[in-house]
């Protein structure tokens, strides 16, 4: 529990918190991020199993949103490693992360808004597919066959949403969708580069109460019918209690309490870090 | 009261009424916009008449012995400002004025301000005399404000053509689409007519028909009024009688699926071929003098258009890319260049410049595209000035000929079959016009394959492509080693042409024409790039090659400016838009119609069961 002693921690083995002997898929070790003067992270230890779904709450400003712009290279690290299947992800450019396995969506939805539905899957297969310039121009037959499978991919990551985003759909720019299609979209995109750990930043977020369950049940199915493990940063406990399997509470940029919901959520540190002192300790 | 109704009554409503027209305000409430109106364009109009383009373009005569360019400068803006003046801005839920005799008496008193800016230039003329700042403050101007008669005449005859000419402008609101279209038709037939004589004179003879342009034509320069009245009245009655008939064609094209559509657009592409291959065999040595010079810009703009239009890199400096592109073309194929003369074939060198300009685009890239936007913009203009300061050096001179440049370079021999060389235009322009087929074929085939899809990505968020797996550096280097390449067949075209190149000749204004005709044309868009060179260079002219409108070279920077601004008004998206690229600049307003049309799904009920406009209201 004591997560910011300073002690560096054991390599591989020796921090695998819930005990299942594994390594794990995703792992950050005494990781730091600051900005300016403000640790906006501060020794954080953290991992991911596979087929794991881990849910990472904390009052706003916990770091949460700065842990998954750390892991997908989009911060500089200032202290602590990050290693993803047993190598360090330091160093890496974002879209390097993002080949090696890890997808992420926007807390603030960041489509191609102008490209279509289809166009926006399709381009983040980017780095899964080979053919370059050479293929385009004069039209070989390994850059059809990979256009024909780009395409078959995205249209089935689309599927994956029902009828939602198929159909008529594919051709219409991603701006003309509803604020639930673009987050689905958003999921969809990440679900195109065919990752092994999907980052999910308040995925929920807008969304009416009806898609708000229906997109939950959903985190279990990517989970479920495609594998991934999946973290996800939310602020709607119900969409939290129904599909974490573990959760993580942030605040000022330190793990202040790790375990299941029912546990975490009686836990008097994390009521403290969300409602301040309480009148009873008076 | 349109705006509280639900979308799907929406849809059904705003088609079947019109909108009501509610009563006007009379003149006198709209006497601001009127002198508001009338001001701008008596400035503009000073403006132009002391930028001398009145005098200097007196010479060219429009319809004779009626009109001439010079009087056609002045007489455009009352026009455009009477016309201007009966605007109303059409949304949904807003009252709409009809059109009505008011929109003549607005017009006529706003042209009438407008042409009083002239009037009072006259009295000003006549009696100070400021030549000392205003170069153009000359009697020539004053005589031709007068039409040759006292100061009173010019003060009266302008004031009355100016209403004159407004009332007009205003007068063609009260016509129908249908009278309007056939109007407008009618004034861009005759004027077409005249701006491009030299090059209808020039294929006329091409073909014999010599009879046509000498009853078109009167013998020193502009169509006869007769001849003006009867092509006016032929293109009339043609617009009339072909109206819509384009359009038709246009939407049937559009609406064409699969393999028709693909058949269709072939036999397009092959017919615009086969006329631009037949058309040199006909037109004599100005007209293609003047497609090779259009072409080189073509090529160009092409090039630009893979780096600004579809990886959304802003390059001001890509005339480095020409500039290396004629040089080594110059220095591998002329024996008099002053280092190494390899004297290569033009085809070998061909290969090596495409070699050399590739690498060199990768090294001003590889530093430059990490920036962003307007910072990325400042250091490539600047890397396109360095590229010509190092060729005019000393300290390279050795190399290049410093300002002496190289000369006496030789024709691009292809395969020994012939030589193409500026003396023969028509040879350069089927050379040109290959080279134009390979770039639309790479800009065509890039557009639309993986790599096509990571630039738009790139343009589109740069953050978020390289979150989505995209090398977002190697990417735009891609695009910019592209475009390098594209640039540097038209240097290389452009040495053996003109046999000579000179550093002067990649002047950063190239870079900026360049821009210009991208975003003119249509950004991303090959057709739209190709008509924004066919118009500004075509027409206008390029930075050192004259158009059809020769006398225009002087004010061409001045054109080119106003017609910028005038398309980042009027139509921001360029001449022919690629869909994508006015998606990006009306994405609101086509938003909005969307939900106007209720063709954007509701949250609420959303069951994304079928068509856009099946959701039931439950």
């Amino acid at each position: 529990m004591s997560a910011a002693n300073g002690t560096p921690p054991a390599p591989s083995t020796g921090s695998a918190a819930n005990g299942n002997g594994r390594r794990p898929l995703l792992e950050t070790r005494n990781l730091s991020v600051d900005f300016g003067g403000l640790h906006a992270l501060d020794g954080l230890d953290f991992e991911v199993h596979e087929g794991e779904i881990v849910s990472v709450i904390g009052p706003n400003g916990a770091g949460k949103t700065t842990l998954f712009n750390a892991i997908t290279a989009t911060v500089e690290v200032a202290a602590g490693d990050i290693v993803f299947e047993g190598a360090s992800l330091l160093g890496l450019d974002p879209n390097r992360v993002t080949a090696r396995g890890i997808a992420r969506t926007f807390q603030n939805v960041r489509l191609f808004a102008n490209m279509t539905v289809l166009e926006n899957v399709m381009v983040s297969q980017h780095c899964r597919t080979r053919q370059h310039a050479f293929g385009a121009l004069f039209y070989t037959p390994s850059f059809r066959r990979e256009e024909t499978e780009i395409r078959e991919r995205a249209e089935k990551v689309l599927s994956f949403f029902g009828s939602r985003l198929v159909g008529y759909r594919f051709d219409q720019p991603a701006f003309t969708l509803s604020y639930a299609n673009r987050r689905r979209l958003e999921i969809a995109r990440a679900m195109a580069t065919q990752p092994k750990l999907i980052l999910l930043d308040e995925p929920v977020a807008g969304m009416n109460p009806v898609e708000s369950a229906e997109l939950t049940g959903m985190i279990g199915r990517l989970r479920d019918e495609w594998g991934f493990a999946i973290v996800v940063i939310e602020h709607h406990m119900d969409v939290v209690r129904e599909v974490s399997d573990r959760v993580v509470v942030l605040d000022h940029g330190t793990k202040i309490a790790e375990g299941d919901y029912a546990e975490v959520s009686t836990d008097p540190r994390v009521i403290e870090a969300y409602l301040g002192h309480g009148a009873e300790t008076s | 009261m349109t705006a509280t109704l639900p979308p799907q009554t929406g849809a059904a409503g705003a088609s079947a009424e019109p909108p009501p027209a509610a009563s006007r305000p009379a003149l006198a409430q709209d006497w601001r916009r009127l002198v508001r109106m009338g001001a701008v364009g008596a400035v503009a109009q000073v403006f132009i008449a002391l930028s001398n383009m009145p005098v200097r373009l007196d010479e060219r005569v429009i319809v004779k012995p009626v009109l001439s360019l010079g009087y056609l400068t002045l007489l455009i803006v009352p026009f455009a400002a009477g016309h201007r003046v009966g605007h109303q801005v059409k949304r949904e839920g807003m009252a709409v004025h009809a059109a009505g005799a008011h929109e003549m008496a607005g017009g006529a008193a706003c042209g009438a301000v407008a042409g009083g800016g002239l009037s009072l230039l006259a009295v000003l003329l006549a009696n100070f005399d400021l030549r000392e700042p205003l170069v153009n403050w000359s009697p020539m101007l004053a005589e031709l404000l007068a039409f040759g008669n006292a100061t009173w005449f010019a003060v009266v005859i302008w004031l009355v053509i100016g209403a004159a000419v407004g009332a007009l402008g205003g007068a063609l609101r009260l016509l129908g689409p249908r009278t309007r279209r056939a109007v407008v038709t009618m004034a861009l037939a005759v004027g077409g007519a005249a701006v491009l004589e030299p090059l209808v004179v020039d294929l006329a003879e091409g073909m014999r028909l010599e009879a046509l342009t000498d009853w078109l034509y009167a013998r020193r320069g502009g169509i006869n009024w007769t001849s003006a009245l009867g092509l006016a009245a032929a293109s009339g009655i043609l617009a009339v009688l072909g109206r819509g008939r384009i359009q038709q064609a246009r939407t049937h094209i559009a609406a064409l699926e699969g393999a028709q559509r693909t058949r269709t657009n072939g036999l397009l592409i092959l017919a615009t071929a086969a006329v631009l291959i037949v058309l040199p065999l006909f037109a004599g040595k100005l007209t293609n003098e003047l497609l090779a010079n259009v072409g080189l810009f073509v090529l160009l703009a092409l090039g630009l258009n893979v780096v600004v239009g579809l990886a959304g890199i802003l390059d001001l400096g890509y005339v480095a890319f020409f500039a290396v592109g004629s040089y080594s073309a110059a220095v591998l194929t002329a024996a008099t260049s002053p280092r190494i003369n390899p004297e290569l074939p033009w085809l070998a060198a061909l290969i090596v410049v495409v070699i050399i300009t590739g690498l060199v685009g990768l090294f001003i890239g590889a530093p430059v595209i990490r920036m962003r936007g307007d910072y990325l913009a400042i250091v490539t203009l600047g890397f396109g000035e360095i590229i010509r300061l190092l060729f005019l050096s000393d300290w390279l001179s050795g190399w290049f000929g410093g300002s002496q440049g190289i000369t006496k370079i030789p024709g691009a021999g292809i395969f020994g079959l012939t030589s193409v060389a500026g003396t023969d235009p028509r040879r350069v322009f089927y050379l040109v016009l290959a080279f134009c087929a390979l770039a639309i074929y790479v800009s065509w085939r890039l557009e639309r394959s993986r790599l096509g899809r990571a630039w738009m990505a790139v343009r589109e968020d740069e953050t978020v492509a390289e979150a989505m797996g995209i090398n977002t550096v190697n990417v735009k280097l891609l695009a910019f080693v592209v475009g390098a390449v594209l640039g540097s067949f038209s240097g290389a075209i452009f040495s053996a042409k003109v046999g000579s190149v000179f550093p002067n000749s990649f002047l950063i204004l190239v870079s900026i024409v360049i821009l210009v005709v991208v975003i003119f044309g249509g950004m991303g868009n090959i057709v739209g790039v190709i008509a924004g060179s066919a118009v500004l260079i075509g027409v206008l002219g390029g930075p050192k090659q004259p158009g059809l409108l020769a006398e225009f070279s002087e004010f061409k920077l001045l054109i080119y400016g106003a017609l910028l601004i005038w398309m980042m008004l009027a139509r921001p998206e360029g001449l022919i838009p690629s869909v994508r690229r006015s998606r990006e600049l009306h994405q609101q307003e086509m938003a909005q119609d969307a939900w106007l049309k209720g063709q954007v799904e509701d949250d609420n009920h959303d069951d994304g069961s079928s068509g856009p406009q099946a959701a039931p209201a439950t």
